[in-house]
């Protein structure tokens, strides 16, 4: 399974997502709370790039007229029809066992050790001083 | 036109439970002896008789079969022209009164009271295959919990029952006493065609002609189903029951499909709807039998019927005596039979726990 | 069942020429519609605002749930402007990336639901100027709709007589949520006006009416709401059946924009049904209602339906007809259709290009100008 280095650490600040292109895939990076997810940028609904959407928390409740705010930051709504997938496993929350999102794995290596990989680079100038963001496919 | 059954039809008819049948609407004389006095003077005096309603009005033809005018005893003529001839097993007596219509709470509730105990006393105690709706004044919330209450305790009332259009949706917080009544006792809340008129039948007013108003009564069904959806009655009652009576059935897929489509992107504003409206429809929603709105190919009508996805729905009722069909073809073509099988008497069985016991 | 992924790109038609009946043109900013308007209304709107059946004073009574009143979040161009305001963004956007070969304005300004009724007029005027200007004339992949205050008939077909020259017009718009029921005899110099010159009649679902959005009164949330509005297109059909304007103009044809299509069946089954019960009572319906429908209306496929099982929408499309649908995407609101990836279920290539290009086409009459 080819790894690709798609950016540095720093692109993606706390609370943001953003979009990436790895091989032939679009994928959508989003940092909650320091921990990288990566799901492919692409509902499996209509076809919207998820990283257009907005990040939310759960919304919940269990009675009429509650209103509660769970998981903060790990939820994305689609920019289009507004459907609510779980950036940490791609999982539609209206449909779980029918639909998801592809997920990837995600790691951060130092810029001196890519080199030694055998990674796919989407990016130029790596630098040795900074942290990468590498998607495996 | 045939008074007697095909054999096979007949064999399925045996020991039904018809879950939608017409009594007249009792007048002024009817209900005197179940008044106490100061409502019998005011029922005198103000005229109160025939409570018709213009959405539903049952001494007009498209509600009287020719053949079917329930002359002189009308317990008599419905036991000759139905119970006896489909040796049905038990029959839901529902009367759809303009009780619901009037304007005040009190009035009403009088109204609702005795015509449950003139169904009780004229109707339940002569024929012990019958059972009735609970009319209930739901412009008057407390009146109607007391009224159920009242009647809880005979087992022959199986229902509460309401109209496809009324004064606000139906799943307003303000009608909830009425729904923890009904799902402490175990009465499914019945909701029969027929409006209040409290509000326009239609989203441009009021149409020209009956059947405009008749063709438009699934707008009101549907409405009602989203509100206690929406207002999140079936998570704050998960036992309660709802039948749509008389909806034309049809109707009914499209709802499941539009709300649940809706709702995945509108769900955060009501995140107490947990589950796709289309699951909680086929958990708590109930459908009878006639009429049937349906394809004329009976191969259609099947496909049509697989779109609900469930074979639990499905309650038979003849909708006596109203002009839907001839003679006794009583249960709609193209059903498959398994579907009708379970139609007849145990998806009843299912829906109004009061009928076992 | 086990999670999948639905990934549809594969089977997607590769440059299928599509038409979009449904587009929403925005104005760049609230001022923009008071260059279309003579001096006097400018006035009127300034010192007494614009005044419709709407509770709030520009605010919606259901709160969508998306930005800019529930546009798509990715619908904002570059230069900020709202969505859809932006020609250039419009037609990179929509036009380039679905592929659009000719897509229908359906400008959901308050003209036609306006109290005052010469200011309503006057609005529809400032709007069919307006999307000339600004979309159809430069764009000529866009055509326009001839917005018209259907309550009052002479000033609405007195604008019909205006536009109807103009081919860049291909339908009339009238919203469906009318003061009466709109088979009514008021409504009718439209129908002759639209038949004369052979425009069909656009009936896109509104958002604001007279009459509570339930028969029992308002619902409380937009979930409700967005099912309810569908509810006005029915009518829509119903009247217009039972009124027997489809015996006084037979030509007459009739889109239902945006108002779903699954009921449509069911209706048709319905008001067969209750015709052979009392039909008697409306001695002006000569045929069997579905007939009429059949006949005369046609449907936009925007909200797509989205059946639990996909092989049940191929079962609407047999009993409606697929030379009865036409697709559309409702650009830029929130519950847009991509043509690529709209139908959940496989249609029959002859019956795909009819729907999201030839039954428009002709209806339209697109290729000529």
């Amino acid at each position: 399974m080819p790894e690709y280095v798609v950016c540095k650490l720093t692109d993606i600040p706390m609370g943001q997502s953003r979009r990436f292109t790895a091989g032939k895939r679009d994928i959508a990076i989003f940092n909650v709370q320091g921990d990288l997810h990566a799901i492919a940028d692409r509902c499996p609904h209509e076809g919207a790039s998820l990283c257009k959407g907005v990040i939310t928390s759960l919304v919940s409740g269990d009675e009429p007229g509650e209103y509660r705010l769970e998981r903060q930051g790990e939820m994305v709504r689609c920019p289009w029809h507004g459907w609510e997938f779980d950036i940490l496993t791609g999982k539609s929350y209206c449909d779980p066992n029918r639909m998801k999102v592809r997920s990837y794995d995600v790691k951060v290596a130092p810029g001196e050790t890519l080199a030694e990989g055998p990674y796919q680079i989407e990016i130029y100038d790596v630098s040795v001083q900074d942290d990468y963001v590498i998607v495996t496919l | 036109m045939s008074d007697t059954l095909d054999r096979p039809r007949a064999m399925i008819t045996a020991g039904a439970i018809d879950t939608d049948v017409h009594p007249p609407l009792p007048r002024q004389a009817d209900l005197l002896p179940y008044l106490d006095p100061y409502w019998a003077e005011t029922f005198q005096s103000r005229d109160v008789d025939v409570l018709e309603l213009m959405s539903f009005p049952e001494r007009t033809k498209p509600y009287r079969r020719a053949d079917w005018q329930g002359e002189g005893d009308a317990l008599v003529a419905m036991q000759k022209d139905l119970l006896d001839p489909l040796q049905l097993g038990q029959a839901i007596l529902n009367v759809v009164s303009g009780a619901h219509a009037l304007f005040d709470p009190y009035l009403q509730l009088a109204v609702c009271r005795a015509t449950n105990d003139w169904l009780a006393d004229q109707w339940l105690s002569r024929d012990d295959r019958l059972r009735a709706s609970i009319l209930v004044p739901f412009s008057n919330v407390a009146g109607a919990v007391q009224e159920i209450e009242r009647l809880a305790g005979d087992k022959r009332f199986v229902q509460i029952l309401t109209l496809a259009a009324g004064e606000l949706p139906l799943g307003r917080q303000s009608y909830w006493p009425i729904f923890e009544a009904a799902e402490k006792h175990g009465l499914p809340i019945g909701i029969h065609a027929g409006s209040m008129l409290r509000h326009a039948p239609s989203h441009s007013g009021y149409h020209s002609f009956l059947i405009e108003d008749h063709i438009a009564m699934t707008h009101g069904f549907a409405t009602q189903i989203a509100s206690l959806i929406a207002e999140g009655v079936f998570a704050k009652y998960p036992a309660l029951k709802v039948v749509a009576i008389e909806s034309g059935v049809s109707w009914v897929p499209p709802l499941m499909w539009r709300m649940s489509k809706d709702w995945r992107g509108t769900r955060v504003e009501v995140p107490w709807v947990k589950d796709s409206p289309a699951a909680l429809i086929r958990k708590h929603v109930r459908l009878t039998s006639q009429p049937f709105d349906a394809p004329e190919d009976p191969s259609e009508v099947e496909t049509m019927l697989s779109h609900l996805l469930s074979d639990d729905m499905l309650l038979f009722s003849s909708d006596y005596p109203h002009c839907h069909y001839e003679g006794l073809d009583v249960l709609p073509r193209g059903v498959p039979e398994a579907m009708l099988q379970k139609a007849m008497r145990a998806n009843a069985l299912a829906t109004y726990p009061r009928l076992g016991g | 069942m086990e999670a999948t992924e639905l990934d549809r790109e594969k089977t997607a038609p590769k440059r299928l020429g599509v038409v979009d009946c449904d587009i929403h043109p925005a104005f760049e900013n609230p001022q923009e519609l008071g260059k279309y308007l003579p001096q006097r209304w400018r006035d009127h709107i300034r010192d007494y605002a614009l005044r419709t059946p709407n509770p709030f004073l520009g605010a919606m009574t259901y709160p969508r749930m998306t930005p800019g009143n529930g546009m798509r979040r990715d619908s904002w161009p570059p230069s900020g402007k709202p969505p859809a305001s932006d020609l250039g963004f419009l037609c990179e956007q929509l036009l380039e990336q679905c592929n659009i070969e000719h897509g229908i304005l359906q400008p959901l300004a308050a003209g036609a639901v306006t109290n005052n009724q010469d200011l309503g007029a006057a609005l529809c005027v400032g709007i069919n100027d307006w999307q000339i200007d600004k979309f159809a004339g430069p764009e000529p992949r866009l055509r326009a709709s001839i917005c018209v205050a259907q309550e009052d008939a002479t000033e609405a077909v007195a604008e019909i007589d205006r536009r109807a020259h103009d081919r860049r017009f291909v339908q009339v718009s009238i919203p469906p949520r009318t003061i009466e029921p709109i088979g009514r005899r008021r409504y009718w110099p439209i129908f002759e006006a639209a038949e004369h010159y052979g425009l069909p009649i656009g009936l896109h679902t509104g958002a604001f009416g007279q009459r509570p959005n339930t028969p029992s009164g308002w619902s409380s949330f937009y979930l409700e709401e967005h099912y309810a509005a569908s509810n006005s297109l029915q009518t829509v059909i119903v009247s217009m059946i039972m009124e027997g304007v489809f015996e006084r103009f037979p030509k007459l044809k009739i889109v239902v924009v945006e108002g779903g299509f699954s009921w449509v069946p069911s209706l048709a089954w319905r008001m067969d049904r209750e015709w052979k019960r009392m039909g008697g009572e409306v001695p002006q319906v000569k045929r069997k209602p579905s007939e009429y429908l059949r006949d005369h209306f046609w449907f936009t496929t925007q909200p797509i339906e989205e059946p639990e099982e996909n092989r049940h929408l191929a079962d609407l499309v047999r009993w409606i007809g697929a030379d009865r649908l036409m697709f559309s995407t409702d650009y830029p609101h929130w519950d847009f259709d991509d043509p690529r990836f709209a139908f959940r279920t496989p249609l029959d290539p002859d019956d795909r290009a009819k729907i999201f290009r030839e039954n428009a086409m002709a209806l339209f009459r697109l290729d000529h100008r």
